[in-house]
């Protein structure tokens, strides 16, 4: 099965830009389906972003992030051909990994 | 920052712990192996269902914001679809340790935080849903205080209701 995520990082400069984009539901447990039953809550809790074994963003989720997340962050101290792991875990403990190369 | 290290080893502890059950129980469906998915026991259940910006910043780093105007936020003043907010937050404050989106009239309020290690720069993109029209406030960690800024959202359609 494909990823679940696509990312792409860039490097420019210093600075290494990271865009990723994560295929998930994130069902809040507020709303009803068609036949008026509460759909439960499926969310991405914790999704780290890490380099060379240390996490660089950590971001902490809620059911108020949209569906398919999306998330852009930057930071220093990578440089080009190092790799990114990316990976998430949701309140199911369904949970999912990539790598990403920067460019 | 002790507190900070205080929590990586415990996370790490928690970690090898989860992943271990995980393994061993056969429940969790998982895709990857056990030891790179990220660990969520430290995900804060309290701060995340708590209504209301002040208590939720108190429940989430126990002290109260300041404002702050160097602080910058990029987001619509109209959004038609309230599933769907950009919202950026930027500063130019010092050693940034974490940065948190609150929506105000959500149910909860806290709609995702973020820990920004040294290495990283104080930039968080991240799309939001959003009830109703609403205020948007973006706490930033920086020198281990909280400080704060906000913009209002006019959602047109609401992103939370069936």
């Amino acid at each position: 099965m494909a990823s679940s995520i696509r990312v792409r990082a860039v490097q420019n400069g210093d600075v290494t830009s990271l865009k990723a984009l994560v295929r998930h539901p994130m069902d809040s447990g507020f709303v009803k389906d068609s036949e008026g039953n509460v759909i439960p809550p499926h969310f991405i809790k914790v999704l780290t972003i890490s380099h060379k074994g240390k996490d660089v963003v950590v971001a902490n989720w809620g059911p108020a992030v949209s569906k398919d997340p999306f998330l852009e962050c930057r930071f220093k101290g990578a440089k080009k051909g190092d790799e990114l792991t990316i990976s998430w875990i949701d309140n199911e403990g369904e949970s999912d990994s990539t790598t990403a190369t920067i460019a | 920052m002790t507190d900070q290290r205080r929590r990586g080893f415990l996370k790490g502890m928690l970690g090898v712990g989860v992943a271990g059950f995980a393994l061993g129980s056969g429940i969790v469906p998982l895709r990857v192996e056990a030891a790179t998915a990220p660990d969520a026991s430290g995900w804060p259940e309290k701060a995340f269902n708590t209504p209301g910006v002040d208590e939720t910043i108190a429940e989430l780093y126990g002290m109260e914001a300041s404002e702050s105007d160097q602080i910058t936020m990029d987001l619509p003043t109209i959004a038609q679809n309230g599933a769907v907010v950009p919202v950026t937050v930027e500063t130019t404050l010092p050693n940034v340790t974490g940065i948190a989106l609150l929506v105000a009239k959500n149910p909860n309020a806290l709609a995702a935080y973020f820990d920004i290690s040294e290495g990283a720069l104080p930039f968080i993109s991240n799309r939001l849903k959003m009830a109703e029209t609403t205020d948007v406030v973006a706490v930033v960690i920086s020198d281990g205080k909280a400080y704060k800024a906000t913009q209002n959202v006019k959602v047109t359609v609401g992103g939370c209701g069936g």
